[in-house]
Protein backbone atom coordinates (compact mmCIF):
# COMPACT_ATOMS: atom_id res chain seq x y z
CA UNK A 1 0.00 0.00 0.00
CA UNK A 2 1.19 3.51 -0.61
CA UNK A 3 0.59 6.33 1.98
CA UNK A 4 1.38 10.03 2.72
CA UNK A 5 2.80 10.73 6.06
CA UNK A 6 2.82 13.79 7.48
CA UNK A 7 4.91 13.80 10.22
CA UNK A 8 6.16 16.35 13.03
CA UNK A 9 9.86 17.54 13.11
CA UNK A 10 11.26 19.48 15.61
CA UNK A 11 15.27 19.59 16.25
CA UNK A 12 15.07 20.52 19.84
CA UNK A 13 13.28 21.31 22.73
CA UNK A 14 13.38 24.96 22.28
CA UNK A 15 12.81 24.64 18.73
CA UNK A 16 10.00 25.64 17.06
CA UNK A 17 8.34 22.53 15.02
CA UNK A 18 6.34 21.84 12.01
CA UNK A 19 4.93 19.07 9.61
CA UNK A 20 6.39 17.25 6.84
CA UNK A 21 5.22 15.10 4.61
CA UNK A 22 6.68 11.88 2.84
CA UNK A 23 5.25 9.66 0.61
CA UNK A 24 5.91 5.94 0.89
CA UNK A 25 5.41 3.25 -1.09
CA UNK A 26 5.28 -0.19 -1.28
CA UNK A 27 4.14 -0.75 2.48
CA UNK A 28 3.24 -4.36 4.23
CA UNK A 29 0.07 -4.69 5.51
CA UNK A 30 1.39 -6.64 7.50
CA UNK A 31 4.05 -4.37 8.78
CA UNK A 32 3.70 -2.80 12.39
CA UNK A 33 3.30 0.90 12.97
CA UNK A 34 6.49 0.81 14.12
CA UNK A 35 7.78 -0.96 10.95
CA UNK A 36 6.30 1.26 8.49
CA UNK A 37 8.43 4.31 10.04
CA UNK A 38 11.32 1.94 9.87
CA UNK A 39 10.58 1.51 6.38
CA UNK A 40 10.59 5.63 5.87
CA UNK A 41 13.85 6.13 7.61
CA UNK A 42 15.31 3.66 5.48
CA UNK A 43 14.61 5.68 2.77
CA UNK A 44 15.34 8.85 4.14
CA UNK A 45 18.84 8.05 4.86
CA UNK A 46 19.23 6.70 1.31
CA UNK A 47 17.90 10.39 0.48
CA UNK A 48 20.86 11.95 2.41
CA UNK A 49 17.88 13.16 4.86
CA UNK A 50 17.92 13.17 8.82
CA UNK A 51 15.45 9.88 10.01
CA UNK A 52 12.99 10.67 12.11
CA UNK A 53 13.60 10.45 15.88
CA UNK A 54 10.96 8.40 17.35
CA UNK A 55 10.62 6.12 20.58
CA UNK A 56 10.28 2.42 20.66
CA UNK A 57 11.86 -0.45 22.81
CA UNK A 58 9.97 -3.97 23.32
CA UNK A 59 7.82 -3.66 20.52
CA UNK A 60 5.74 -6.68 22.47
CA UNK A 61 3.12 -3.49 23.73
CA UNK A 62 4.11 -4.10 27.65
CA UNK A 63 6.81 -1.66 27.91
CA UNK A 64 5.20 1.17 27.74
CA UNK A 65 8.09 3.04 25.25
CA UNK A 66 6.49 3.68 21.95
CA UNK A 67 4.21 6.80 21.74
CA UNK A 68 2.90 8.97 18.70
CA UNK A 69 -0.71 10.46 18.40
CA UNK A 70 -1.77 9.03 15.21
CA UNK A 71 -4.55 10.92 12.99
CA UNK A 72 -5.02 12.69 16.65
CA UNK A 73 -5.50 9.49 18.47
CA UNK A 74 -3.10 8.34 21.14
CA UNK A 75 -1.49 5.08 19.69
CA UNK A 76 -3.70 5.24 16.93
CA UNK A 77 -7.44 4.40 16.66
CA UNK A 78 -7.65 1.36 17.63
CA UNK A 79 -8.67 0.28 21.39
CA UNK A 80 -6.32 -0.90 23.82
CA UNK A 81 -3.57 -1.12 21.52
CA UNK A 82 -0.31 0.67 21.80
CA UNK A 83 1.48 1.70 18.69
CA UNK A 84 3.85 -1.18 18.58
CA UNK A 85 0.58 -3.25 18.05
CA UNK A 86 -1.21 -1.30 15.84
CA UNK A 87 -1.23 -2.94 12.17
CA UNK A 88 -0.98 -1.17 8.77
CA UNK A 89 -3.82 -4.04 8.13
CA UNK A 90 -5.84 -1.06 9.82
CA UNK A 91 -5.16 1.82 7.12
CA UNK A 92 -5.81 2.52 3.78
CA UNK A 93 -4.23 2.34 0.47
CA UNK A 94 -3.88 6.12 -0.56
CA UNK A 95 -4.49 7.03 3.08
CA UNK A 96 -2.63 10.68 4.40
CA UNK A 97 -1.88 9.69 7.82
CA UNK A 98 -0.79 12.60 10.53
CA UNK A 99 1.46 11.43 12.94
CA UNK A 100 2.18 14.25 15.88
CA UNK A 101 3.85 13.53 19.27
CA UNK A 102 1.92 13.65 22.53
CA UNK A 103 1.18 16.88 22.95
CA UNK A 104 1.30 18.20 26.79
CA UNK A 105 2.85 20.87 28.68
CA UNK A 106 4.66 18.34 31.01
CA UNK A 107 5.76 16.48 28.39
CA UNK A 108 7.97 18.67 26.47
CA UNK A 109 9.34 17.47 23.40
CA UNK A 110 12.91 16.35 22.86
CA UNK A 111 12.94 15.76 19.67
CA UNK A 112 10.42 15.13 16.83
CA UNK A 113 7.99 12.44 17.59
CA UNK A 114 9.77 12.07 21.01
CA UNK A 115 8.96 13.08 24.02
CA UNK A 116 10.42 13.41 28.08
CA UNK A 117 8.03 11.42 30.02
CA UNK A 118 10.51 11.54 33.11
CA UNK A 119 7.45 13.76 34.77
CA UNK A 120 6.13 10.34 35.37
CA UNK A 121 8.91 9.04 36.90
CA UNK A 122 8.68 12.13 39.60
CA UNK A 123 5.53 11.12 39.86
CA UNK A 124 6.25 7.57 40.91
CA UNK A 125 9.27 8.34 42.79
CA UNK A 126 6.72 10.77 45.22
CA UNK A 127 4.61 7.75 46.42
CA UNK A 128 4.98 4.68 44.53
CA UNK A 129 6.55 2.56 46.38
CA UNK A 130 6.80 0.73 49.57
CA UNK A 131 9.35 0.80 52.28
CA UNK A 132 10.16 -3.18 53.56
CA UNK A 133 12.77 -4.82 54.88
CA UNK A 134 14.81 -6.03 52.49
CA UNK A 135 16.34 -9.34 52.77
CA UNK A 136 15.31 -12.90 52.37
CA UNK A 137 12.12 -13.50 50.53
CA UNK A 138 8.82 -13.50 52.26
CA UNK A 139 6.62 -16.69 53.11
CA UNK A 140 4.76 -16.91 50.18
CA UNK A 141 0.88 -16.83 51.85
CA UNK A 142 2.04 -15.01 54.82
CA UNK A 143 0.10 -12.04 54.50
CA UNK A 144 -3.68 -12.65 53.03
CA UNK A 145 -4.88 -10.76 49.91
CA UNK A 146 -8.74 -11.75 49.30
CA UNK A 147 -9.38 -12.17 45.25
CA UNK A 148 -11.06 -9.25 44.54
CA UNK A 149 -8.60 -6.79 46.36
CA UNK A 150 -5.33 -8.61 44.44
CA UNK A 151 -7.68 -8.64 40.98
CA UNK A 152 -8.68 -4.99 41.31
CA UNK A 153 -4.52 -4.26 42.40
CA UNK A 154 -3.35 -6.26 39.71
CA UNK A 155 -5.69 -4.35 37.01
CA UNK A 156 -4.40 -1.16 37.94
CA UNK A 157 -0.38 -2.13 37.91
CA UNK A 158 -1.49 -3.16 34.45
CA UNK A 159 -0.35 0.70 33.49
CA UNK A 160 2.76 0.88 31.58
CA UNK A 161 3.16 4.52 31.95
CA UNK A 162 3.05 5.20 27.65
CA UNK A 163 1.39 8.46 28.74
CA UNK A 164 -1.53 7.83 26.58
CA UNK A 165 -3.92 9.22 29.22
CA UNK A 166 -2.22 12.47 29.00
CA UNK A 167 -1.84 13.17 25.44
CA UNK A 168 -5.58 12.09 25.10
CA UNK A 169 -6.78 14.30 27.53
CA UNK A 170 -7.58 17.32 26.31
CA UNK A 171 -6.46 19.29 29.70
CA UNK A 172 -3.19 17.00 29.80
CA UNK A 173 -4.45 15.33 32.96
CA UNK A 174 -1.89 12.37 34.29
CA UNK A 175 -4.99 11.75 36.83
CA UNK A 176 -5.28 8.08 35.10
CA UNK A 177 -1.61 7.16 35.23
CA UNK A 178 -1.65 8.39 39.35
CA UNK A 179 -4.37 7.20 40.05
CA UNK A 180 -3.35 3.91 39.03
CA UNK A 181 0.10 3.54 40.41
CA UNK A 182 -1.73 4.60 43.59
CA UNK A 183 -4.47 2.36 43.77
CA UNK A 184 -2.14 -0.39 42.80
CA UNK A 185 -0.14 -0.46 45.99
CA UNK A 186 -3.36 1.22 48.02
CA UNK A 187 -5.53 -1.99 47.31
CA UNK A 188 -2.84 -4.35 48.29
CA UNK A 189 -1.83 -4.57 52.84
CA UNK A 190 1.83 -4.07 51.54
CA UNK A 191 0.82 -0.84 50.80
CA UNK A 192 -1.34 0.27 53.92
CA UNK A 193 0.93 2.12 56.15
CA UNK A 194 2.07 5.05 53.31
CA UNK A 195 -1.33 5.20 51.50
CA UNK A 196 -2.46 8.66 53.09
CA UNK A 197 1.58 10.01 52.40
CA UNK A 198 1.48 8.08 48.61
CA UNK A 199 -1.56 9.99 48.21
CA UNK A 200 -0.87 13.10 48.98
CA UNK A 201 2.89 13.49 47.57
CA UNK A 202 1.96 11.88 44.41
CA UNK A 203 -0.68 14.30 43.66
CA UNK A 204 1.40 16.94 44.88
CA UNK A 205 3.56 15.77 42.52
CA UNK A 206 1.65 15.62 39.52
CA UNK A 207 -0.23 19.21 40.45
CA UNK A 208 3.26 20.60 40.54
CA UNK A 209 4.23 18.89 37.06
CA UNK A 210 2.03 21.07 35.18
CA UNK A 211 -0.55 18.65 34.11
CA UNK A 212 -4.14 19.58 33.85
CA UNK A 213 -7.17 19.06 35.49
CA UNK A 214 -9.56 15.78 35.50
CA UNK A 215 -13.19 17.03 33.94
CA UNK A 216 -14.45 13.75 33.51
CA UNK A 217 -14.40 13.47 29.84
CA UNK A 218 -13.29 9.70 29.90
CA UNK A 219 -10.95 10.12 27.07
CA UNK A 220 -8.37 8.52 29.14
CA UNK A 221 -9.65 5.69 29.89
CA UNK A 222 -10.62 5.29 26.24
CA UNK A 223 -7.26 5.57 24.36
CA UNK A 224 -5.46 3.39 27.11
CA UNK A 225 -3.89 0.17 25.92
CA UNK A 226 -3.77 -1.57 29.00
CA UNK A 227 -7.75 -0.26 29.62
CA UNK A 228 -7.36 1.12 33.26
CA UNK A 229 -11.08 1.90 34.44
CA UNK A 230 -11.95 5.59 35.80
CA UNK A 231 -12.91 3.71 38.84
CA UNK A 232 -8.79 4.21 40.14
CA UNK A 233 -9.39 8.37 39.44
CA UNK A 234 -12.91 8.10 41.58
CA UNK A 235 -10.64 5.31 44.60
CA UNK A 236 -7.48 8.51 44.21
CA UNK A 237 -10.18 11.23 44.75
CA UNK A 238 -11.88 9.22 47.61
CA UNK A 239 -8.47 8.58 49.22
CA UNK A 240 -7.03 11.97 48.58
CA UNK A 241 -9.99 13.34 50.13
CA UNK A 242 -9.82 10.77 53.48
CA UNK A 243 -5.88 11.57 53.55
CA UNK A 244 -6.49 15.19 53.49
CA UNK A 245 -9.40 15.35 56.24
CA UNK A 246 -7.05 13.14 57.88
CA UNK A 247 -4.33 15.67 58.21
CA UNK A 248 -6.46 18.50 59.17
CA UNK A 249 -7.45 16.70 62.34
CA UNK A 250 -3.81 14.78 63.23
CA UNK B 1 -8.27 20.86 51.68
CA UNK B 2 -8.93 23.24 48.63
CA UNK B 3 -5.61 24.05 46.96
CA UNK B 4 -4.95 21.52 45.02
CA UNK B 5 -5.97 20.12 41.70
CA UNK B 6 -8.24 17.46 43.29
CA UNK B 7 -9.47 19.98 45.88
CA UNK B 8 -10.53 22.45 42.98
CA UNK B 9 -12.83 19.52 41.96
CA UNK B 10 -14.24 19.03 45.41
CA UNK B 11 -15.41 22.60 45.82
CA UNK B 12 -17.11 21.81 42.25
CA UNK B 13 -18.69 18.80 43.36
CA UNK B 14 -19.61 20.36 46.94
CA UNK B 15 -21.13 24.01 44.87
CA UNK B 16 -22.58 22.10 42.21
CA UNK B 17 -24.21 19.53 44.66
CA UNK B 18 -26.11 22.67 46.48
CA UNK B 19 -27.11 24.22 43.07
CA UNK B 20 -28.47 20.60 41.80
CA UNK B 21 -30.40 20.21 44.58
CA UNK B 22 -31.58 24.18 44.43
CA UNK B 23 -32.67 23.45 41.07
CA UNK B 24 -35.84 21.16 42.14
CA UNK B 25 -36.30 22.59 45.15
CA UNK B 26 -37.08 25.86 42.75
CA UNK B 27 -38.60 24.33 40.16
CA UNK B 28 -41.32 22.21 42.23
CA UNK B 29 -42.13 25.51 43.83
CA UNK B 30 -42.33 27.22 40.48
CA UNK B 31 -44.76 24.98 38.99
CA UNK B 32 -47.14 25.74 41.44
CA UNK B 33 -48.23 28.56 39.11
CA UNK B 34 -50.03 26.00 37.34
CA UNK B 35 -52.57 25.77 40.31
CA UNK B 36 -53.41 29.42 39.53
CA UNK B 37 -53.07 33.28 41.14
CA UNK B 38 -53.57 32.23 45.18
CA UNK B 39 -51.60 29.18 45.33
CA UNK B 40 -48.39 30.63 44.13
CA UNK B 41 -48.95 34.25 45.17
CA UNK B 42 -49.14 32.75 48.68
CA UNK B 43 -45.99 30.43 48.25
CA UNK B 44 -44.61 32.78 47.01
CA UNK B 45 -45.72 35.52 50.39
CA UNK B 46 -44.37 32.78 52.35
CA UNK B 47 -40.76 32.34 51.16
CA UNK B 48 -40.56 36.57 51.45
CA UNK B 49 -42.06 36.76 54.83
CA UNK B 50 -39.36 33.98 56.30
CA UNK B 51 -37.44 35.12 58.84
CA UNK B 52 -34.58 37.48 57.71
CA UNK B 53 -31.57 35.47 58.72
CA UNK B 54 -32.96 32.26 57.09
CA UNK B 55 -34.08 34.04 53.97
CA UNK B 56 -30.66 36.36 53.63
CA UNK B 57 -28.95 33.19 54.80
CA UNK B 58 -30.27 30.81 52.03
CA UNK B 59 -29.57 33.95 49.46
CA UNK B 60 -26.38 34.25 50.90
CA UNK B 61 -25.68 30.49 50.36
CA UNK B 62 -26.67 29.64 47.11
CA UNK B 63 -24.38 33.32 45.84
CA UNK B 64 -21.42 32.04 47.72
CA UNK B 65 -21.89 29.07 45.40
CA UNK B 66 -22.53 30.14 42.29
CA UNK B 67 -19.72 32.54 42.80
CA UNK B 68 -17.05 29.45 44.40
CA UNK B 69 -18.61 26.98 41.47
CA UNK B 70 -18.05 30.20 38.85
CA UNK B 71 -14.36 31.12 39.75
CA UNK B 72 -13.68 27.72 40.64
CA UNK B 73 -14.52 26.81 36.76
CA UNK B 74 -12.85 29.60 35.56
CA UNK B 75 -9.18 29.22 37.32
CA UNK B 76 -9.43 25.16 36.65
CA UNK B 77 -9.95 26.05 32.69
CA UNK B 78 -7.16 28.44 32.97
CA UNK B 79 -4.94 26.04 34.30
CA UNK B 80 -5.87 23.52 31.71
CA UNK B 81 -5.28 25.93 29.04
CA UNK B 82 -1.99 26.08 30.20
CA UNK B 83 -1.26 22.20 30.71
CA UNK B 84 -1.59 21.81 26.63
CA UNK B 85 -0.76 24.88 25.11
CA UNK B 86 -0.36 23.12 21.72
CA UNK B 87 -3.55 21.57 19.69
CA UNK B 88 -3.14 18.34 18.18
CA UNK B 89 -3.70 19.01 14.49
CA UNK B 90 -6.29 16.92 14.39
CA UNK B 91 -8.73 16.82 17.21
CA UNK B 92 -10.48 13.32 17.95
CA UNK B 93 -12.38 12.34 20.55
CA UNK B 94 -13.48 8.42 21.12
CA UNK B 95 -15.76 8.78 24.53
CA UNK B 96 -16.46 12.65 25.25
CA UNK B 97 -19.23 14.33 23.08
CA UNK B 98 -20.66 17.65 23.14
CA UNK B 99 -22.20 17.53 26.81
CA UNK B 100 -19.24 17.06 28.38
CA UNK B 101 -16.64 18.70 26.35
CA UNK B 102 -18.60 22.10 26.62
CA UNK B 103 -19.52 22.60 30.38
CA UNK B 104 -17.51 26.03 30.18
CA UNK B 105 -19.52 27.46 27.54
CA UNK B 106 -23.16 26.12 28.82
CA UNK B 107 -21.87 27.07 32.38
CA UNK B 108 -20.95 30.88 31.15
CA UNK B 109 -24.30 31.25 29.62
CA UNK B 110 -26.17 30.21 32.40
CA UNK B 111 -23.70 32.41 34.80
CA UNK B 112 -25.42 35.34 32.04
CA UNK B 113 -29.04 33.88 32.39
CA UNK B 114 -28.40 34.03 35.95
CA UNK B 115 -27.93 37.45 36.65
CA UNK B 116 -30.42 38.14 34.00
CA UNK B 117 -32.83 35.98 36.01
CA UNK B 118 -32.15 37.85 39.12
CA UNK B 119 -32.86 41.41 37.35
CA UNK B 120 -35.88 39.99 35.70
CA UNK B 121 -37.63 38.65 38.69
CA UNK B 122 -36.06 39.38 41.62
CA UNK B 123 -34.80 42.74 41.65
CA UNK B 124 -37.21 43.79 38.90
CA UNK B 125 -34.74 46.62 37.53
CA UNK B 126 -35.62 45.28 33.95
CA UNK B 127 -39.23 45.98 34.42
CA UNK B 128 -39.39 48.22 37.25
CA UNK B 129 -43.28 47.63 37.23
CA UNK B 130 -42.85 44.15 38.24
CA UNK B 131 -42.16 45.88 41.53
CA UNK B 132 -45.95 47.90 41.84
CA UNK B 133 -47.96 44.27 41.13
CA UNK B 134 -50.12 43.67 44.12
CA UNK B 135 -53.27 41.84 45.00
CA UNK B 136 -55.04 41.95 47.99
CA UNK B 137 -56.18 38.15 50.20
CA UNK B 138 -57.28 37.56 53.51
CA UNK B 139 -61.19 36.96 54.97
CA UNK B 140 -61.33 41.14 54.87
CA UNK B 141 -59.55 41.31 51.29
CA UNK B 142 -57.11 43.37 53.63
CA UNK B 143 -53.88 42.33 52.95
CA UNK B 144 -51.83 43.50 50.39
CA UNK B 145 -49.21 40.77 49.01
CA UNK B 146 -46.76 40.82 46.30
CA UNK B 147 -48.73 39.39 43.26
CA UNK B 148 -46.40 37.14 41.47
CA UNK B 149 -48.83 35.31 39.28
CA UNK B 150 -49.39 38.85 37.36
CA UNK B 151 -45.25 39.37 37.28
CA UNK B 152 -45.10 35.65 36.39
CA UNK B 153 -47.28 35.84 33.26
CA UNK B 154 -46.21 39.39 32.49
CA UNK B 155 -42.48 38.32 32.21
CA UNK B 156 -43.12 35.02 29.77
CA UNK B 157 -45.64 36.80 27.77
CA UNK B 158 -42.41 38.46 25.75
CA UNK B 159 -42.01 35.96 23.44
CA UNK B 160 -37.98 36.33 23.19
CA UNK B 161 -37.46 36.44 27.01
CA UNK B 162 -39.37 32.96 27.17
CA UNK B 163 -37.52 31.56 24.33
CA UNK B 164 -34.52 32.82 26.06
CA UNK B 165 -35.57 31.02 28.95
CA UNK B 166 -36.43 27.44 28.12
CA UNK B 167 -32.83 27.57 25.80
CA UNK B 168 -31.27 28.65 28.88
CA UNK B 169 -33.07 25.50 30.59
CA UNK B 170 -31.66 23.57 28.04
CA UNK B 171 -27.95 24.45 28.92
CA UNK B 172 -29.20 23.69 32.29
CA UNK B 173 -29.93 20.36 31.02
CA UNK B 174 -27.17 19.54 29.25
CA UNK B 175 -24.80 21.00 32.06
CA UNK B 176 -26.47 19.03 34.66
CA UNK B 177 -26.34 15.64 32.52
CA UNK B 178 -23.01 15.66 33.00
CA UNK B 179 -21.85 17.42 36.06
CA UNK B 180 -24.57 15.44 38.15
CA UNK B 181 -22.75 11.80 37.20
CA UNK B 182 -19.57 13.99 37.73
CA UNK B 183 -20.26 15.38 41.23
CA UNK B 184 -19.78 11.20 42.38
CA UNK B 185 -16.65 10.88 40.41
CA UNK B 186 -14.81 13.82 41.74
CA UNK B 187 -15.49 13.07 45.74
CA UNK B 188 -14.94 9.55 44.91
CA UNK B 189 -18.35 7.56 45.10
CA UNK B 190 -18.53 5.90 42.43
CA UNK B 191 -17.73 2.37 41.06
CA UNK B 192 -17.94 0.58 37.65
CA UNK B 193 -20.68 -1.27 38.90
CA UNK B 194 -22.49 2.48 40.08
CA UNK B 195 -21.24 4.29 37.04
CA UNK B 196 -24.40 3.41 34.36
CA UNK B 197 -27.15 3.43 37.13
CA UNK B 198 -25.51 6.83 38.17
CA UNK B 199 -25.04 8.15 34.70
CA UNK B 200 -28.76 7.46 33.82
CA UNK B 201 -30.17 8.97 37.13
CA UNK B 202 -28.05 12.31 36.18
CA UNK B 203 -29.14 12.07 33.02
CA UNK B 204 -33.14 11.52 34.18
CA UNK B 205 -32.48 14.38 36.64
CA UNK B 206 -31.46 16.37 33.92
CA UNK B 207 -34.52 16.62 31.91
CA UNK B 208 -36.86 16.67 34.62
CA UNK B 209 -35.54 19.90 35.45
CA UNK B 210 -35.70 21.04 31.97
CA UNK B 211 -39.03 20.36 31.35
CA UNK B 212 -40.01 21.58 35.17
CA UNK B 213 -38.91 24.57 34.38
CA UNK B 214 -39.91 25.02 30.50
CA UNK B 215 -43.28 24.37 30.92
CA UNK B 216 -43.79 27.51 32.83
CA UNK B 217 -42.52 29.84 29.83
CA UNK B 218 -44.37 27.67 27.33
CA UNK B 219 -47.46 27.42 28.64
CA UNK B 220 -47.22 31.29 29.00
CA UNK B 221 -46.79 31.14 25.30
CA UNK B 222 -49.04 28.81 24.28
CA UNK B 223 -52.05 30.43 26.13
CA UNK B 224 -50.92 34.37 24.65
CA UNK B 225 -51.02 32.33 20.68
CA UNK B 226 -54.35 31.02 21.83
CA UNK B 227 -52.83 26.93 21.56
CA UNK B 228 -53.93 26.08 25.24
CA UNK B 229 -55.52 27.73 28.05
CA UNK B 230 -53.40 27.30 31.22
CA UNK B 231 -54.46 30.22 33.27
CA UNK B 232 -57.22 32.53 33.81
CA UNK B 233 -57.93 34.17 30.84
CA UNK B 234 -58.94 37.35 32.13
CA UNK B 235 -54.77 38.01 33.37
CA UNK B 236 -54.51 37.47 28.71
CA UNK B 237 -58.35 39.51 27.81
CA UNK B 238 -56.72 42.43 29.42
CA UNK B 239 -53.85 42.27 27.40
CA UNK B 240 -56.19 41.86 24.00
CA UNK B 241 -58.24 44.69 25.07
CA UNK B 242 -55.12 46.60 25.52
CA UNK B 243 -54.13 46.16 22.20
CA UNK B 244 -57.52 46.98 20.60
CA UNK B 245 -57.59 50.59 22.83
CA UNK B 246 -54.03 51.21 21.60
CA UNK B 247 -55.56 50.16 17.56
CA UNK B 248 -58.07 52.48 18.50
CA UNK B 249 -56.43 55.32 19.47
CA UNK B 250 -54.03 54.84 16.49
CA UNK B 251 -57.27 54.65 14.32
CA UNK B 252 -58.10 57.80 16.03
CA UNK B 253 -54.86 59.71 15.43
CA UNK B 254 -55.13 58.83 11.54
Amino acid sequence: MKLTLKIWRQTGPTENGSFESHVLDDVSEDSSFLEMLDQLNEQLLKQGNEPIAFDHDCREGICGTCSLTINGYAHGPENSTTTCQLHMRKFNDGETVTIEPFRAKAFPVVRDLIVDRSAFDRIIQSGGFISVRTGSAPDGNSIPISKVDADKAMDAAACIGCGACVASCKNASAMLFTSAKAAHLNLLPQGQAEKDARVLNMVSTMDDSGFGNCRNYGECSAACPKDISLDYIAKLNRDHAKAKIKEIFS
Amino acid sequence: MFSSSLGKKYLMALTGLVLIGFVFVHMAGNLQVLAGQAQINAYAHSLQSLPWFILWGSRLFLLASVVIHAWTAYSLIIENRKARPDKNEVEVTKRAGWTSLKMGLTGSILLAFIVFHLLHFTIRTIYPEYAEMTTTVGSTGDVEIHDAFSMILAGFKHDIISIFYVVAMFLLCRHLAHGFSSVFQSIGLRSEAWQGKLDLIASGYAWLIFAGFSIIPLSVLAQKHGLYEFYDPSFFASEASEKINTSNLLNNES
